[in-house]
């Protein structure tokens, strides 16, 4: 089965990534509550150029966990972040399916 | 994240060596844990084996505060008996849903490169193919030949192993006449009941696609629920 077809390759995009000299960063869902979408230990590689690959959840939050991870880039240091039930009415980030989550992002240390 | 460490996990994951990521969430120290590892503390050498085990991801509190330990455990494994024409999508299905799939046949007309295109195949007698593959609690092994010569010696040496599940294809008659066979055998009832015949979820598949997806959805079914 080709590599393109694995969808659990993340580490291994995030080293190729890092091979080829671009900065990396990861995100890993560290705890869930209720109805997550993707389970603990969920990754997502995020390339400098906002790139990614794997999800932490049903695509509801992975473009702030994006925005976060690439700060990380510039701090060199690790965060929590944690998303809880969104309002569909607001334009706020969050989880519609009602679950809770903690999502660490750390940068990629060369 | 340390590079070395992202190198190091890749690498352990190629060699499918079983390996936890642990990070103390304090200060985003981390390091590689085995569960083998002598020197390394005993509680996380007991929590590590446990996140293993489960394959499940969590927070535990350690004499230093928080961590959080990632398991990482090789590929599952599925060992298919008989290189016909169910084992062909099945192999491919089990193959995007993450498992290494293995096809035992000793008929190399029917374990063949052009049938299963890169696919581990073992052509030797599944009886010898079964003791060199070592079955253990990550895998899971259907029978498909409708051959008791074949089938048989495949489904003794499943039974005697951990594997998490097996199935054996054939008919409800074909079924209690296998039943019959590993009774006289000498497997008790409740040896016999681990095997999943007629094989798969009732979803009234016809194609060898459709009941290789049966069979997946009852193999998936088996490990999560």
């Amino acid at each position: 089965m080709s590599e393109a077809l694995n969808h659990d390759n993340v580490l291994e995009e995030a080293a190729r990534w890092q091979a080829e000299g671009r900065k990396v960063a990861l995100a890993t869902v560290i705890e869930t509550w209720g109805s997550a979408p993707r389970p603990v230990g969920s990754q997502l590689a995020i390339r400098d150029d906002a790139t990614f690959i794997g999800s932490v959840s049903g695509g509801c939050i992975e473009g702030d966990v994006v925005t976060r991870a690439l700060e990380t880039l510039e701090s060199g240091k690790p965060e929590i972040l944690e998303y809880g039930v969104s309002d569909a009415m607001a334009w706020e980030v969050g989880l519609a399916c009602g679950g809770r989550i903690r999502v660490m992002v750390e940068p990629v240390k060369a | 994240m340390d590079a070395h460490i992202l190198q190091q996990l890749v690498r352990d994951r190629a060699e499918k060596r079983a390996t936890v990521l642990a990070t103390r969430l304090t200060d985003g120290m981390q390091k590689l844990v085995y569960p083998t590892d002598k020197q390394e503390e005993k509680w996380l050498i007991e929590a590590v084996s446990q996140v293993l085990a489960s394959d499940r991801g969590r927070i535990v509190e350690g004499p230093d505060g928080e961590w959080f330990l990632n398991p990482f455990n090789p590929p599952l494994r599925l060992i298919l008996v008989g290189a016909v024409h169910i084992a062909q999508p099945l192999a491919r299905i089990a193959s995007l849903a993450g498992y290494d799939v293995t096809v035992v046949d000793p008929r190399t007309s029917f374990a063949s490169e052009e049938r299963f295109p890169d696919t581990h195949l073992v052509t030797g007698w599944p009886d010898e193919a079964m003791a060199a593959l070592a079955p253990d609690a990550r895998t899971a092994i259907v029978t498909l030949t409708h051959d008791p010569k074949l089938d048989d010696p495949a489904l003794h040496a499943a039974l005697r192993s951990p594997a998490f599940y097996v199935g054996a294809l054939g008919s409800k008659k074909t079924h209690a006449a296998r039943i019959a066979r590993l009774a006289q055998a000498g497997f008790g009832e409740d040896e016999i009941a681990r095997i999943n015949g007629p094989v798969g979820l009732s979803i009234g598949a016809k194609s060898p696609a459709e009941i290789a997806i049966s069979i997946m959805a009852q193999i998936t079914e088996t490990l999560r629920k």
